[in-house]
């Protein structure tokens, strides 16, 4: 039986970065809201404590901060003509539960796309012609423009105390920041992190190749740091514990640090831990929502609680499995190109690396935070030329390790055997002496990545699995390909004593190795009720007191790590429903 | 086919974890009047722990395995020296083992190896499994169970199962083989809370320092220099 609860302004369903954001705005605007999160309640002081914080095994390799597979995962199909099988054992992405998300346990990396990115579709087809972005590649603009959410990166970067140096104040481009980044108003909030050997190494290499080296924006903390809530972060303590951990300094930037002590302490916020969102219940002709159903996952109880104002904040996946299961808007069919729930997932173009090793040169890569490398920007987005090329996109490229932790990072250079007397001489000989040249590339929409409802594979509540229809398409391998040449140029440039084959990508999406937890789209911003979920604001076209926040919203992913990205958009998110939604509830914007 | 005609399996309680020599029923305050049977590395190695859900056999197997992937040598003593069939013991008596954070809804199509683990089996079942299937095809080839083979014979068993060329019965050689290396070698890495890495010694064989791990000042200190400092580990801080 659903109890049914008394009515609240508003109800926020997931607690991480933009759960947290939507609440904080929503509660000082005067809205009563109600926090809904599937895990538990999690806080450094208790959680993130030396020395149990530092268990490799624990937190890296048994993935204690993730979402439990056990009991919600999706199921994967590389083509439509293929019966898809579930991911039974996380491994390429990570989501988060727990209070906080994937907010506690990420690397930092905090960007800005490009303005060629927000208006990806018409910056393409101005650059290069109406015929040039292929008829499979569903790549759509941003409905809101690099200018309009500058003010709301900014104010992101300031809640998190973002480390980095500006490469573009004003118009005015600097040498040692990104000169290729959209104008900023402002720097940085804090100063770049400390510099490692590996992030030295790498900026000579690309200097002298003529490239832009630039230090990680991070939202690790160089200096303490007190954020606009009144909310204050330790000084990074380059522990290399950083991804798939707490932080025990407070120096990460995370929601539980950076706003839940502020959110929590207001008597206008209820947080509900072991809440999980069932599903949505919609009004299709009055276009609202009227309520959620959730299960107490420690008794099994199902409540009904209705809002006049419901956020969705889940990850990716459960954004879009709730639109889904509720009906909200139509289902997109790849064969058609019609309806829009479910389109343009994208993921991240991350396969390519290549190892440098260096007989002579100490790199403690235990010595390090998790965005604390040295980056170059030249092959990114549309940062160069791309006429001829026979790809749209481009890549972040990144040297500096971000652990030393050995179950998993002890390099060897290429044709060591896996174990045995050689590897372990080896392994010895290298560990102190290797790092990672990386590279995060862009994943533009196709028309055949996707996501639906699994027909056979269902969670723990009895709910279909998403289905994730998706694999690497013609465009993403020559951008890999394209890439994996630029990395040979930079590894050989630094001179190693052994460098390994730079990767590509060339086989199919493969969820075992780790890549990145950035899963985008599905519930897809836009100007245009039938091919996008969203309007500009994130409110739902087809239920107006809805709103959808998240990197599930990106018609398309940029190369850049989204938490940037999905701070400012619900920033920007939050004051359109302060400033204009409160005061004439209705729809935000007219098609 | 059964392995009834080879003597039963119990384990030096003198020799520790780093040996896989025939059966000894001698208990260990007599063993450690006889030390001169014993050969010197393993002489020095710890007593052995109880096993939680491991047989003798399956256990011996894990030690052979990590003495060959991890031989002994200057840098270290060898991986069941270390514990690391202690460590596999105690994961795959917990919740690991038992298949926590796997989602084991049906059905279990056989799928490409891009979509990754597919098998009904939770960690525990895989390996008793993969042992019984990994012993039966070295009796087949070598006329003993694994652990009972020579050196180069199980290197080369090993390598075989690595290169997928090991026919084990209802498991390709290939998936049984890197999910042992995975197991072994977290078993090496991991904090020596967990019961592998007795004395740190694959950190010391590195130079990894553990923790506390806050370098905030050793990170400019140590810049293009080798950190000097002795490991610690989370049982230090406890």
């Amino acid at each position: 039986m659903t109890i049914t609860l008394k009515e609240t302004d508003a109800v926020v369903v997931g607690v991480g970065w933009t759960g947290s954001i939507m609440a904080r705005e929503l509660t000082k605007a005067g809205l009563n809201v109600v926090g809904l999160e599937r895990g538990a309640k999690r806080m450094p002081r208790d959680n993130f404590t030396i020395p149990s914080v530092r268990d490799d095994l624990k937190y890296a390799v048994r993935q204690e901060l993730f979402q439990d597979a056990q009991l919600e995962t999706v199921s994967l199909r590389h083509s439509p003509s293929e019966t898809a099988l579930p991911i039974r054992r996380l491994g390429s992405f990570l989501p988060g539960t727990d209070l906080g998300g994937a907010g506690s346990h990420w690397n930092g990396m905090t960007w800005r796309i490009l303005p060629s990115d927000h208006k990806l579709r018409s910056h393409l087809t101005e650059r290069y012609g109406k015929n040039a972005i292929p008829e499979e590649m569903t790549v759509e603009d941003f409905p809101v423009s690099y200018d309009e959410l500058e003010p709301y990166y900014d104010k992101f970067e300031k809640l998190c105390g973002v480390s980095g140096k500006a490469g573009n104040l004003r118009g005015k481009i600097i040498d040692g920041g990104n000169v290729f980044e959209g104008p900023r108003q402002n720097d940085y909030p804090n100063p770049p992190l400390t510099r490692s050997m590996a992030g030295t190494i790498m900026e000579k290499a690309s200097r002298d190749l003529g490239y832009h080296p630039f230090p990680a924006p991070s939202s690790n903390a160089s200096e303490v740091y007190t954020n606009f809530e009144g909310l204050t972060l330790g000084a990074c303590e380059y522990c290399g514990h950083c991804e798939r951990f707490g932080c025990e300094a407070n120096a990460k930037a995370s929601p539980n640090v950076c706003i839940l002590p502020a959110l929590l302490a207001d008597p206008k916020f209820e947080l509900r831990t072991y809440a999980q969102v069932k599903e949505l219940v919609y009004d299709k002709a009055a276009k609202k929502v009227t309520a959620v159903r959730y299960v107490d996952t420690r008794t099994g109880e199902e409540y009904e609680q209705p809002a006049g104002l419901v956020i969705l904040g889940a990850y990716v996946f459960n954004n879009t499995l709730l639109m889904l299961t509720a009906g909200i808007g139509e289902p997109y069919d790849y064969k058609t190109g019609k309806g829009a729930v479910g389109k343009n997932y994208c993921y991240q173009v991350s396969g390519n690396s290549v190892t440098v090793f260096f007989g002579d040169k100490e790199i403690n890569p235990f010595m390090a935070s998790g965005a604390h490398g040295v980056l170059i920007d030249d092959f990114n987005g549309d940062n160069f030329d791309h006429a001829g090329l026979g790809f749209f996109g481009g890549a972040w490229i990144q040297a500096g390790p971000t652990n030393g932790r050995p179950i998993a990072t002890r390099p060897v250079p290429p044709g060591t055997p896996a174990w045995g007397r050689e590897w372990k001489k080896a392994t010895a000989q290298w560990y102190n002496h290797a790092f990672n040249i990386g590279a995060s590339g862009c994943n533009y929409a196709h028309r055949e990545n996707f996501l639906d409802l699994d027909p056979t594979y269902r969670d723990a509540l009895g709910r279909p699995l998403i289905r994730m229809s998706y694999n690497f398409r013609d465009n993403d391998r020559k951008l890999a390909d394209y890439i994996g040449g630029v990395l040979g140029r930079l590894a050989k440039a630094m001179n190693p004593t052994h460098m390994s084959t730079p990767s590509t990508q060339r086989g199919d999406y493969n969820v075992v190795p780790y890549q990145s937890t950035h899963n985008t789209g599905g519930t897809m911003t836009g100007t245009d009720p039938k091919t996008s979920v969203v309007n500009r604001y994130l409110q739902a076209w087809n239920a107006d007191n809805l709103f959808v926040v998240g990197a599930s919203v990106f018609p398309q992913n940029a190369s850049y790590n989204p938490t940037g990205i999905v701070g400012a958009l619900s920033y920007y998110a939050a004051e359109a429903i302060t400033t204009k939604y409160l005061k004439s509830p209705g729809p935000l914007v007219h098609a | 086919m059964s392995d009834d005609k080879i003597p039963i399996r119990r384990r030096n309680f003198l020799l520790g974890a780093g040996t896989a020599v025939a059966a000894s029923l001698t208990p260990p305050a007599q063993a450690a009047e006889t030390p001169a049977q014993t050969p010197p590395p393993a002489a020095n190695g710890p007593a052995p722990e109880p096993l939680l859900t491991l047989t003798e056999t399956e256990h011996a197997f894990f030690v052979a395995a990590a003495d060959a992937m991890i031989p002994a040598d200057e840098l270290s003593p060898s991986g069941g020296q270390c514990g690391v069939a202690t460590f596999i013991d105690r994961q795959l008596a917990g919740a690991y083992g038992n298949g926590a954070r796997l989602y084991r809804d049906g059905p279990f199509p056989k799928g490409k190896p891009e979509l990754g683990y597919q098998l009904p089996l939770n960690p525990r079942e895989f390996f008793r499994a993969g042992i019984a299937a990994a012993n039966e095809w070295t009796r087949k080839t070598y006329g003993k169970d694994f652990d009972r083979l020579s050196e180069a014979d199980r290197d080369a068993a090993l390598k075989a199962m690595e290169d997928g060329k090991a026919e084990m019965n209802a498991m390709p050689s290939r998936q049984f083989f890197a999910a042992l290396l995975q197991i072994t070698m977290e078993g090496f890495f991991s904090d020596p809370i967990y019961g592998g890495n007795r004395n740190m010694a694959s950190w010391k064989m590195v130079g990894y320092p553990g923790l506390p791990a806050t370098y905030r000042e050793d990170i400019k200190k140590y810049f293009g220099k080798k950190y000097d400092k002795p490991p610690r580990s989370i049982a230090d801080f406890s």
